[in-house]
């Protein structure tokens, strides 16, 4: 009897040991993956609660990086899902899409899946974005619905424009995320919109970038580079240097793989600016 | 041109002179000046130049045949040597090295001294001057003054002024305490003046200015043989406009501190070993605030900060007299300006235009001079600095890369300088023909600026930290003359310089400035050719009367053929003094030829011909051992209306100016 309750304690306290170790674990973990990441929103169905983070806790309208974590009931980030998104947003007389990448597993992580979405526009009271996340586990399929606050960006970094060929393109700025008085790298994605839900990578442009100050006479930098990919389906990237701190705009022009101009004007004297542009401050 | 062939053919005579003198003036009696030397601040003597006793040292400068002063209001000139702005000269304070904080020249190292701390400046033509640092020009050293041991046990002065152009009022004391063991000075200035009037009357506005300058020395001697040093500078400028530019400075702040030991031995090849260390520290706020009208308001602080020290012996080793010497220094500079957008709420406009450079310098230097005859010496110097740049800001150095993405954070320069002369002293005559080569690093702005707005040709400069040393081949010839009646100093100085720094367009870039019409980027001429001459005369009447002139010219060539920008035309100084007893009377003209030979290229204009008329009466008392001495006169006494080949954007000059200077010695 004695031996007995010796081995049950011991086995009680391995286990607890063992759980509480695991429990530990799965926290740390937890913590550390969302660290540097602000929640946006909690999606929720019956089975899960999938919680939507990005680096500031605000969905702009532009370029957005989102990140993803499913919890399901007894608390338990799952570490095997496979993901796919749809935003839509619906306008008083119709409904679309926007463009949007794969969400996959963030590499070196267990429970964070991130993707982006390139919101067209912000939302309002009346008309607003719904996120649709179909997601599998262990070949069971699930699917959570919410709406999602999208917010109008203070600065632009967003351009929605039909181009001399008749096809209509969003391009969206990425990169500098954080500027500064340098040589910058600065990355964009261009797509074209096939229709209202289909939206494809439009590949093989050029864009010109002429960065100005519209407070300094439109004082301009040297050693700028004109956005190109590096590889098809890719991001688009170029070089910006900002001279000082402060408000610029970034004029654009949209080349096609032949050079012909589809959208955008040379910023000269007489032309204050492009009629694309993107903003910095900082 | 035939004021040219007037004073080549004036030093060709002396040169003939030197033909034909005969060795019979044996005797070396150090009747000259080997150094070219500007008196400043006698305050109870008459020895200085300028009629306005209580001028500003930017007066006194303005009067040496070799000095140019730029202007860019009434405060802080830029002097200019053989020619050549302050990046091409080598200006110390007792062999100190401060660094003006100011991006757009507003600070040279003058301005922060005034006449109460300083004896004499010397002037040493290119190569030199090398000693001091590496040069081209030359080299300015101010002498502190300071009483020295076993002196008057008490004196002093208290001295007030008021010109009546600028309604400045100068005010200001110095008391001198020597013993056997200890001396200690100390002295105080006061200058306020508001703007002043051009010749006709009209006020030139943003032109005051007020400063306080206060200095201390002190000396103890250890024994018979050694003695230690102190001394401390603090100058303080505030609320001082600059006329030729777009912006005025609130604050122009300096603290110069020092520590020397001094061994000179009795019996010893050596005479004196002077070993110093030194820190200075300069602050410079540029300011816009009180301008009505501006495209931008911005601000444009500046810090240097400056430690360093020297080492120094000479002596004589049978027919050598030699001096060697090694000094360093390191310097940081560092400048910001911030822009304030007429757009509520958008964000500052921030950057770096001294990206907190760290200059660290080190520098052997050794003279000799030999005699060979009783009249014939030759002198040899030479010379080896070292100057490493590093970019301490990651900001800036990430801003000056836009321009140069492959730019390294530091660089090394060697800056080899030697010269040799060969000289021949007589009784009357002073010969000296001299060679040198020399190298110097570009400045901070050369190298390093940030969109630095020259407001005279409109560009906005942008440094090149790969620019190569500019290197200078000289050759220098002087002749002076000195009689019972008459002394006369003429010299010449040619300077052939090699890959010559200058701002050049670079139609590439965009201008940052509102108003700027352009980028100007430091390059390197292939070669630039620049000839400085001068020509100073005295002739005694009899007992009371006195006549002086001065005439100098600059002249200054690129390779291509181009003009040089800020070349001295013909100018010249006549003057009559009369003295009797404690009167003395004293008239002189002040003048210059066209400024014809302006340089477009670098956005000159032209001036026109001038003279202006100046006349001055003092007189002096003396009672039981204390002295008062008066001074008043009128400077531009037609009140023309003038403006210089030196004046920043032609603003005219001061117009009649009445001054009075009273000055109580004990």
């Amino acid at each position: 009897m004695k031996r007995n309750i010796l081995s049950l304690f011991i086995v009680f306290s391995i286990s607890l040991f063992t759980i509480s170790c695991s429990k530990d674990d799965t926290d740390k973990q937890n913590v550390n993956e969302t660290a540097n990441l602000e929640l946006v929103t909690i999606l929720i169905n019956n089975n899960h609660k999938v919680e939507i983070y990005n680096s500031n806790g605000q969905l702009n309208n532009g370029y957005n990086e989102i990140f993803v974590r499913i919890k399901d009931n007894a608390g338990t980030y799952i570490n095997n899902a496979s993901l796919e998104w749809n935003p839509v947003m619906h306008m008083m007389s119709m409904s679309h899409s926007c463009p949007y990448s794969a969400i996959t597993r963030v590499l070196g992580t267990q429970t964070l899946y991130s993707g982006y979405i390139i919101f067209q526009m912000a939302g309002n009271e009346s008309e607003y974005w719904e996120l649709t996340i179909n997601y599998t586990i262990g070949g069971k399929n699930f699917s959570v619905q919410g709406r999602i606050n999208v917010s109008q960006s203070e600065k632009r970094t967003l351009n929605v424009f039909t181009g001399t060929d008749g096809v209509k393109y969003i391009l969206a700025m990425i990169e500098p995320a954080v500027p500064k008085v340098a040589v910058n790298t600065m990355t964009a994605v261009l797509y074209k919109m096939e229709s209202m839900s289909a939206f494809t990578v439009a590949d093989n442009f050029r864009i010109k970038i002429d960065p100005r100050m519209p407070g300094m006479n439109n004082h301009t930098s040297p050693n700028n580079k004109a956005l190109t990919q590096s590889n098809t389906g890719g991001v688009y990237k170029g070089a910006l240097s900002l001279t000082m701190t402060g408000y610029w705009k970034i004029n654009l022009q949209l080349e096609d793989a032949q050079g012909n101009l589809l959208k955008g004007e040379p910023v000269t004297e007489t032309n204050e600016s492009s009629s694309i542009w993107f903003e910095i401050e900082f | 041109m035939k004021y040219l062939l007037l004073v080549l053919t004036s030093l060709l005579t002396g040169m003939t002179e030197l033909m034909g003198q005969h060795a019979e003036h044996k005797d070396s009696i150090a009747n000259q000046q080997l150094k070219e030397v500007v008196v400043i601040g006698q305050l109870s003597t008459n020895k200085a130049k300028t009629m306005r006793v209580l001028s500003s040292l930017d007066n006194y400068l303005d009067e040496s045949v070799s000095i140019d002063m730029v202007k860019r209001g009434a405060y802080a000139w830029e002097p200019m040597l053989n020619g050549m702005t302050t990046e091409r000269s080598v200006i110390t304070i007792d062999g100190m090295r401060i660094y003006g904080a100011c991006t757009d020249k507003m600070d040279p190292v003058t301005s922060y001294v005034d006449i109460t701390n300083l004896s004499q400046a010397k002037i040493s033509h290119g190569q030199a001057g090398a000693a001091s640092g590496a040069t081209i020009a030359g080299s300015i050293d101010f002498m502190r003054k300071k009483s020295g041991f076993d002196k008057e046990p008490l004196a002093g002065n208290i001295f007030t002024g008021l010109e009546s152009s600028n309604m400045q009022k100068i005010t200001g004391a110095s008391i001198h305490h020597s013993a056997n063991r200890f001396f200690s000075d100390l002295d105080f200035i006061y200058r306020d003046a508001g703007n002043y009037k051009t010749g006709g009357g009209e006020e030139v506005p943003w032109s005051q200015f007020t400063k306080y300058n206060l200095s201390a020395t002190t000396g103890y001697k250890l024994d018979s043989s050694r003695h230690i040093e102190t001394s401390l500078i603090f100058d303080k400028a505030t609320n001082v406009g600059y006329p030729a530019l777009p912006m005025d400075v609130s604050l122009a702040q300096a603290l110069i501190a020092s520590l020397s030991y001094y061994y000179h031995p009795v019996k010893s090849i050596i005479s004196e070993w002077e070993t110093k260390i030194y820190y200075n520290t300069v602050k410079h706020i540029m300011d816009d605030s009180k301008r009505p009208d501006v495209p931008i308001r911005m601000d444009m602080p500046g810090w240097t900060k400056t430690t360093g020290f020297y080492s120094k012996i000479n002596g004589r080793f049978g027919r050598h007299s030699w001096n060697t010497g090694v000094s360093a220094h390191i310097n940081s500079s560092l400048a910001e300006m911030t822009m304030f957008s007429d757009t509520p709420g958008e964000k500052d406009m921030f950057m770096l235009t001294w990206p907190d450079v760290n200059t660290v310098y080190g520098n052997l230097f050794v003279e000799d001079r030999l005699q060979w005859s009783a009249a014939w010496y030759s002198e040899f110097s030479g010379g080896l600095g070292f100057q490493r740049n590093t970019v301490r800001s990651e900001f800036g150095l990430s801003s000056l890369r836009i321009f140069y993405p492959a730019m390294d954070k530091g660089k090394n320069r060697f800056l080899p300088a030697w010269s040799f002369s060969i000289n021949r002293k007589t009784i009357s005559w002073l010969h000296t023909l001299r060679i040198g080569y020399g190298e110097r690093a570009p400045s901070v702005s050369e190298g390093y600026g940030f969109y630095l707005f020259n407001s005279a040709n409109r560009f906005d400069y942008i440094g090149n930290p790969f620019l190569e040393n500019e290197r200078s081949l000289e050759a220098g010839l002087s002749s002076n003359y000195r009689s019972s009646r008459l002394t006369v100093k003429m010299q010449a100085n040619y300077f052939h310089i090699l890959d010559y720094i200058i701002g050049r367009v670079d139609a590439e870039f965009a201008p940052m400035t509102i108003g700027a019409q352009g980028v100007k980027v430091y390059e390197q001429l292939s070669a630039a050719d620049i000839l400085s001459l001068g020509l100073e005369a005295n002739y005694r009447l009899g007992e009371m009367f006195e006549a002086n002139t001065g005439f100098s010219y600059k002249f200054g060539r690129s390779k291509q053929g181009d003009k040089l920008p800020m070349m001295q035309p013909f100018s010249y100084l006549l003057g009559v003094i009369f003295r009797k007893q404690t009167f003395t009377a004293e008239a002189n003209v002040q003048g210059s030829a066209a400024y014809a030979d302006y340089s477009p290229a670098f956005g000159e204009t032209p001036a026109a011909a001038y003279y202006t008329v100046n006349a001055s009466l003092g007189k002096s008392f003396s009672f039981s051992g204390q002295r008062l001495r008066l001074k008043t006169g009128v400077e531009n006494l037609l009140d023309r209306n003038y403006t210089t080949f030196a004046d920043w954007n032609r603003i005219p000059r001061m117009g009649r100016n009445i001054f009075v200077n009273v000055i109580y010695s004990f």
